[in-house]
């Protein structure tokens, strides 16, 4: 019995240093935290966490002052990402901060727009062009869907279109993978 | 819609490996059979009823299937794996629980096949093996050796009654095998020679009639070898690695330590080696790491043997291998193709 | 002779070969309705140049290359162009795409065609007659030929190899075109030798093919060309490319690299015999060699024009009662067409007819058992098993760190699983996955960069206002000189400190163990860079097999 023990302690210190030794060797110094969570965040910049876009709210929550759960765009795989980075439970997200949705872009109706580039104004990332009093479009590409635009508009003619799956962007489904009777 | 291959080979499945392993394990059975009397084959027979009832409860709690994983055979490799592990004339309860434990709480509280961590036969003898120590060293006597060998019928109500014919002695039919009788003997204070001297269970090199299951088991391990089944890593770096631990004790002390044939030609060392030590969902998966997985398997068996309070260490030593598993994988990554000219 | 060296892994999958190989090629029939997608090769999508009711002639371009990674397009036959829109393409997810539809006139009325003097004609303008005449690779990648014929960029390519291992069960169209057009592939070939500058010439041929080998010597010594021809020992995959190069070469591509960067280019022989047509004869690339076969009447090898439904060609070959789906490509790589009126694109290799008995539904999955009777077969020697495991519990990293990337999705290990688990696709669902998180962060980092500069404009605006006002008031003070020129400088200024600022935090967030590191260190560091790039490179890529 004793040998048992000794050898299982053995085995347990050996493996041990083992692990000690890995850690240190492939141990990498990386960017400082701040950095860390704003590379996690969408960067939609819409402003639901409750602060000025992503950068501030990952401020917050590096001094610890904010939640991990308050972007609904970065969604429950974001509040994970978050949760591992800092080393804390996973939670589901605040649903008072808004609900993860498929991804969309703005649409202006330019049969409709006035060109009074509050629009613009309220673009985070400068994703619409136009001039005063002319018609104003989006840039879809650079769009990232934060909806900032859609109540300053006087004349409502800008809506959310949900980005379509085209053969570029469609990606290989999990497989199913049935090993219990479907209940 | 799938990527993958839309045609399979032909005839693999779960089942053929599973089938295969039971078939190579024939010739062990029969000649076990035929040197130790009927009692292997009432429990293994039971063992497999067993196994089959509790899979199938088992499988029943969890929601799945029953038919696809009932016919994988898993079950039936475990049960026997089990009954040839544990004495022949085991009382039926015993392998009741130890049953429970493989296949209940080793495999399915796991996550059933494929799933489990440790060698769920190796864990149900673990757990006998600590609980009802007496009845796990009960082993049945050689024929050779016995006064009155046992026939079906009585080895049938021995199993399952617990009485033995009028006029038999349990003496008779019972008795320690050879590694137990060397541990008894050395606790004494006997030196090998002396050991062997006194006892009539010794053989040719193993224990009369064990050393004809241990070639026997090694046939048939080489012909599942040469099914492609297990892999030829395991079962030899399993042997070297109980060949050299014992061959350096024995050197270093030849009067106290058994030579390292005598270590290898036990049934339960060549059944370890090809049949339990290769179990693939518990073993190392890469080349390296089965080497490494057989040679700590055999090192340990032999150090729990000759230092450790339990008659064999085959499970024990396989057990604890299986925990070494994942990192074992981890660190034996072989190189993949061109990774040797990467700039 | 020279001394061929085996490849890892493989298997021996039935070859059923023979079904469609005695039959010769049937030449090409024009359908009453084609329709050409645009996005039939690796890159960017052909942009369309023909409108709504244009007559348009066989051979014409009806779409040019958009970009370096792209190919032209043209009419396969001469007719009217009915639509310009989305239609079904032969593609695993079964969305629509961009598609050009004629409706043919039956006249198949040739465009003027120009051979090229390509022996005096500038290396880079052949290149571009190469991209604008259509040509792709027909292997199955369907790479743009012009940029895998440019040997800049990389180290000098010596080996030009020729892949006839054509080591898919069913397919034998590049065997019979072998056969029957041995001296145009070879006339190819010398092309390709001549713009890529390699030395040394070889065609791998599977050692099944020995009427196709026999031709192939004999067409070499009529030309006179000096070319090896080496019979390869059947074996699955062996006509992968990195799979040929170590076959003929016993060159071992880096991992996570291409057989260019060993000196090797590989080229199928469809590919070959489609330049040797588009530059000797100013053919487009606008038929291809398809074995139609499986469950068929008439299993055989058809001349058939891009985008000709499947169904017609099924027609052509007997349909016959229960057939339970068709698969596009060979039976370990290819996919299951989602519907019968797909086109036959420039990937179509063979179109192979399911029934019941040659395709039994697979059985039921398992968990796996760990028996790694995947290993042994995978040609990269991958862990499969492990691969699975990680893409099946979404540890994309971890799958990622065991070489994903080497995957070549050839099949083998779900072949021999006896659990019967679909592996590669969790190998694609996990490859996808990937290169979808590389692309939104890519955008999520325009997104953050664009949003940092109104920040800083804002900023700036802001300031100027305030300067302005101050400036304003000061003048209509002072009614001093205009502040203009002053202005401008002040911002100048602003704008220069501003760039400094947002230099300085870009360094600021590079690591920073990267300094005061020894010499083997910072290479690792530039190796892992350069993997990082090559793979946002391929992520770039739609999925698509590697070439066979
Ligand atoms: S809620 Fe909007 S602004 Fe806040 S972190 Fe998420 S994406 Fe950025
Ligand atoms: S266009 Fe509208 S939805 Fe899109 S980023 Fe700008 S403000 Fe947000
Ligand atoms: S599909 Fe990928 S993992 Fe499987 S055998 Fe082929 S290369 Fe290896
Ligand atoms: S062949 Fe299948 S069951 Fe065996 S290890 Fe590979 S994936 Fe697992």
């Amino acid at each position: 019995m004793l040998t048992a023990i000794l050898v299982m302690a053995g085995i347990a210190v050996a493996l041990g240093a083992v692990l000690g030794f890995a850690a240190l060797r492939y141990k990498v110094e990386g960017d400082p935290l701040v950095e860390k969570i704003d590379a996690i965040l969408p960067q939609t910049q819409c402003g639901q966490c409750g602060f000025p876009g992503c950068r501030p709210y990952a401020e917050a929550i590096a001094r610890g002052e904010a939640d991990i759960n308050q972007c609904p765009p970065g969604g429950e795989e974001g509040v994970k990402k978050l949760a591992e980075l800092l080393g804390v439970e996973a939670k589901p997200l605040d649903e008072t901060h808004g609900v993860t949705k498929p991804k969309s872009v703005a649409y202006i109706d330019e049969a409709l727009c006035i060109g009074c580039t509050l629009c613009i104004q309220a673009c985070p990332v400068d994703a619409i062009l136009g001039a005063a009093k002319q018609m104003h479009t989006i840039i879809a590409s650079e769009c990232t869907g934060c909806e900032l635009c859609v109540a300053p508009c006087p004349v409502n003619c800008i809506s959310m279109v949900p980005l379509k799956e085209d053969l570029g962007s469609w990606k290989w489904k999990y497989p199913v993978f049935r090993l219990r009777q479907a209940t | 819609m799938t990527a993958s291959a839309h045609i399979l080979k032909d005839s693999n499945s779960v089942t053929r490996v599973m089938l295969l392993v039971l078939a190579c394990l024939l010739p062990g059975i029969l000649t076990y059979a035929w040197h130790f009397g009927w009692g292997i084959v009432i429990n293994l027979a039971w063992a497999s009823i067993l196994a089959l009832a509790l899979e199938a409860f088992a499988l029943r709690l969890r929601g799945y299937p029953l038919k696809p994983f009932l016919s994988d055979g898993s079950a039936v490799v475990t049960a026997w794996l089990l009954a040839l592990s544990l004495p022949p004339l085991a009382p039926w309860w015993l392998m009741l629980v130890g049953m429970v434990f493989a296949i209940g709480v080793a495999k399915h509280l796991y996550g059933g096949l494929g799933q489990n961590i440790f060698n769920p036969a190796m864990v149900g003898f673990a757990v006998l093996i600590i609980s009802f120590p007496a009845q796990m060293t009960q082993w049945a006597a050689p024929l050779a050796l016995a006064a009155q060998p046992l026939s079906f019928g009585d080895s049938l109500a021995y199993i399952f009654g617990g009485g033995l014919p009028p006029g038999v002695a349990l003496d008779a039919v019972v008795s320690a095998t050879p590694l137990d009788t060397v541990r008894t003997g050395l606790l004494q204070q006997h030196t090998l020679g002396e050991i062997h001297a006194a006892s009539s269970i010794f053989g040719g090199i193993g224990g009369v009639g064990g050393e004809w299951v241990a070639a026997a088991y090694l046939a048939g391990g080489i012909a599942l070898w040469a099914f492609r089944i297990v892999p030829w890593q395991v079962p030899v770096a399993f042997l070297a690695g109980i060949w050299l631990t014992a061959g350096f004790l024995h050197w270093a002390d030849a009067g106290r330590y058994a030579a390292p044939w005598f270590q290898i030609a036990t049934p339960s060392a060549m059944l370890g080696a090809f049949f339990i030590a290769t179990d693939p969902v518990s073993g190392a998966t890469t080349p390296r790491g089965r080497i490494i997985f057989g040679l700590g398997a055999g090192f340990l068996t032999v150090i729990i043997r000759v230092f450790g309070g339990y008659p064999d260490g085959v499970a024990f030593a396989i057990l604890l291998m299986n925990l070494c598993v994942p990192l074992i994988d981890a660190y034996t990554q072989p190189p993949v193709f061109g990774a040797t000219r990467k700039k | 002779m020279m001394e061929l060296q085996r490849f890892p892994g493989g298997i021996h999958p039935e070859e059923h070969k023979q079904e469609s190989s005695s039959r010769p090629i049937h030449a090409a029939f024009v359908p009453k309705k084609l329709v050409v997608p645009m996005r039939q090769h690796i890159g960017q999508p052909s942009k369309p140049i023909v409108k709504v009711g244009d007559r348009v002639l066989k051979g014409q371009m009806i779409a040019e290359a958009d970009g370096y990674v792209s190919v032209a397009m043209h009419a396969p036959s001469s007719g009217i162009v009915t639509e310009i829109g989305l239609a079904a393409v032969p593609h695993p997810s079964g969305l629509p795409d961009l598609c050009i539809t004629l409706s043919t006139d039956g006249r198949d009325e040739w465009a003027a065609r120009t051979p090229i003097d390509w022996r005096n004609t500038d290396p880079a303008a052949l290149r571009g007659h190469v991209r604008e005449l259509g040509i792709a690779g027909l292997g199955g990648a369907v790479f743009p030929s012009s940029i895998k014929l440019d040997p800049a960029g990389g180290p000098p390519i010596h080996t030009l190899i020729l892949n006839g291992g054509e080591c898919e069960p069913w397919i034998t169209c590049d065997d019979r075109l072998m056969r029957e057009r041995a001296e145009d592939i070879l006339e190819g070939a010398r092309i390709m030798q001549h713009l890529l500058g390699a030395e040394k010439l070889i065609a791998g041929i599977e050692d099944n093919k020995p009427e196709a080998i026999a031709a192939m010597r004999a067409a070499a010594e009529r030309l006179g060309l000096a070319i090896e021809i080496a019979a390869m020992p059947t074996l699955y995959p062996g006509g992968g490319g990195k799979q040929i190069t170590k076959t003929l070469t016993g060159l071992d591509t880096p991992s996570g690299g291409r057989t260019t960067d060993v000196g090797v280019q590989v080229f199928n022989m469809g590919t070959s015999y489609a330049l040797a047509r588009a530059i000797l004869h100013g053919e487009p690339l606008i038929s291809r060699i398809v074995t139609v076969t499986g469950h068929v009447l008439q299993p055989q090898n058809f001349e058939v024009l891009i985008g000709t439904p499947i169904s017609e060609l099924l027609l052509h070959a007997g349909e016959r009662d229960g057939t339970t789906g068709v698969i596009m490509g060979g039976p370990m790589m290819g996919f299951d067409v989602p519907d019968m009126d797909v086109p036959v694109v420039k990937a179509t290799n063979c179109v192979l007819a399911k029934s019941k008995e040659l395709f039994p539904p697979k059985p039921r999955e398992l968990p796996c058992i760990r028996c790694t009777q995947c290993v042994p077969v995978c040609p990269a020697e991958l862990q499969p098993q492990q691969l699975y495991w990680f893409a099946r519990a979404r540890d994309l990293g971890r799958a990622q760190e065991y070489h994903l990337f080497d995957c070549i999705e050839c099949g083998c290990c779900s072949y021999v699983c006896p659990s019967h688990i679909p592996l590669v696709d969790y190998y694609r669902f996990a490859k996808s996955e990937i290169w979808a998180r590389e692309k939104e962060k890519r955008l999520s980092d325009i997104a953050r960069e664009r949003h940092e500069f109104r920040l800083f404009r804002q900023e700036r605006e802001k300031k100027e206002k305030a300067e302005r006002l101050a400036a304003k008031a000061q003048t209509k003070r002072a009614e001093a000189p205009a502040p203009g020129d002053a202005e401008q400088d002040a911002k100048k200024k602003l704008i220069r400190e501003a760039l400094a600022r947002a230099q300085a935090r870009k360094a600021a967030v590079t690591p920073k163990n990267t300094d005061n590191l020894p010499p083997e260190k910072q290479a690792e560091i530039a190796e892992i860079e350069a993997r990082r790039a090559k793979i946002v490179e391929i992520a770039k890529q739609p999925v698509e097999p590697e070439q066979h």
